[in-house]
């Protein structure tokens, strides 16, 4: 069992933000392609919010900063991904016992999960970023190390590229969605792949 | 008390644009605001700016909001949870498109109709 701190939660929030920046541009080509060409630059907006208040939220429990952050997100990302990203860690806050082991984890993922399938009133394989949570939260539970849950991510955001959309913007391209990255799936694996490198390094 | 309107979209200039044909088509007696934009001042939504538009057009009778894309109704759902109980249940989203829809609901808002029935009235123009 790991017990996180606010500490720690400052070396997750500054290595996912670190990976969002780097990749804006990626990001926004990506929805440029089948969305509205802004996901990179809210994204960034909201990380760098968060960064922002990393002193405040680092006096915080891990849970509670976590919490925190999702509500930062909500309210600075501004396109529809703010309402989804910002609910799944607003969630995982709200779930994470103090003591996180393996099956905490788990279930605190798969809550999350699950509020983000019901904010989006969206499921598995319409081509959303719960196309990367479920894969990811798969390998979790599997018992997958850090590496393992960082290229299950980085699979699952490839696997969208056939997927035509159905949910959200790209959606309206109906085919020609296919063929294309799903800039929301792509971000997640950013943040999971960052994400993991911190987990491995601290557990 | 008139149930209150609210115009979100990712774009000032429509959601002011609607609310300018509000008032003009339907008049001053019911209240009625926009917002529209991201945080930054592009094309987006913001939940604050809702939660305040919200606010702005509050009536005791409740508040229709119309919404054009995603993200606009997905942000107005955000709002709506933040704003809380008791008001939130009298808080609707209208499935309706966004100018016509203002238009329609503002209409019957300002014949007195329940939130209920201005809801109604929006969503007749959607496809069912």
């Amino acid at each position: 069992m790991t017990v996180l701190t606010g500490e720690d939660f400052r070396q997750f929030v500054i290595a996912m933000a670190g990976a969002i920046t780097d990749n804006a541009e990626r990001l926004t080509t990506l929805d440029s392609a089948i969305g509205d060409g802004d996901h990179g630059a809210n994204m960034k907006r909201g990380f760098d919010a968060v960064v922002g208040d990393i002193d405040v939220l680092a006096e915080k429990s891990f849970a509670e900063a976590t919490k925190a952050a999702g509500l930062k997100l909500v309210m600075t990302v501004g396109g529809a991904s703010g309402p989804l990203v910002g609910t799944f860690f607003m969630t995982l806050g709200k779930e994470l016992p103090e003591g996180i082991d393996r099956k905490s984890l788990a279930a605190a993922f798969a809550t999350a999960t699950a509020a983000v399938a019901a904010r989006g009133k969206s499921e598995r394989g319409q081509k959303t970023l719960l196309d990367v949570l479920y894969p990811l939260h798969a390998a979790i539970a599997a018992g997958a190390d850090a590496a393992g849950m960082a290229r299950a991510a980085q699979a699952a955001a490839e696997a969208t590229i056939p997927v035509k959309a159905t949910r959200g913007r790209a959606s309206f391209l109906g085919d020609r969605s296919i063929g294309h990255m799903d800039p929301g799936s792509a971000s997640v694996a950013l943040l999971a792949d960052a994400a993991a490198r911190v987990w491995a390094a601290r557990t | 008390m008139n149930v209150g309107i609210v115009i979100v979209s990712h774009s000032p200039l429509v959601a002011e644009g609607a609310a300018q044909m509000v008032r003009q088509m339907v008049g001053d007696e019911v209240p009625l605001a926009w917002c529209g934009g991201d945080p930054s001042g592009g094309l987006g939504t913001d939940v604050e700016s809702i939660q305040q538009a919200i606010e702005r057009a509050w009536s005791e009778a409740g508040v229709a909001v119309l919404v054009d894309l995603g993200g606009a109704e997905t942000n107005s759902e955000m709002a709506i949870e933040f704003i809380g109980e008791p008001r939130a249940s009298r808080i609707r989203i209208c499935n309706a498109p966004i100018v016509e829809g203002a238009i329609m609901a503002a209409t019957e808002a300002s014949g007195g109709a329940s939130l209920g029935a201005v809801v109604a009235t929006a969503e007749e123009l959607s496809p069912q």
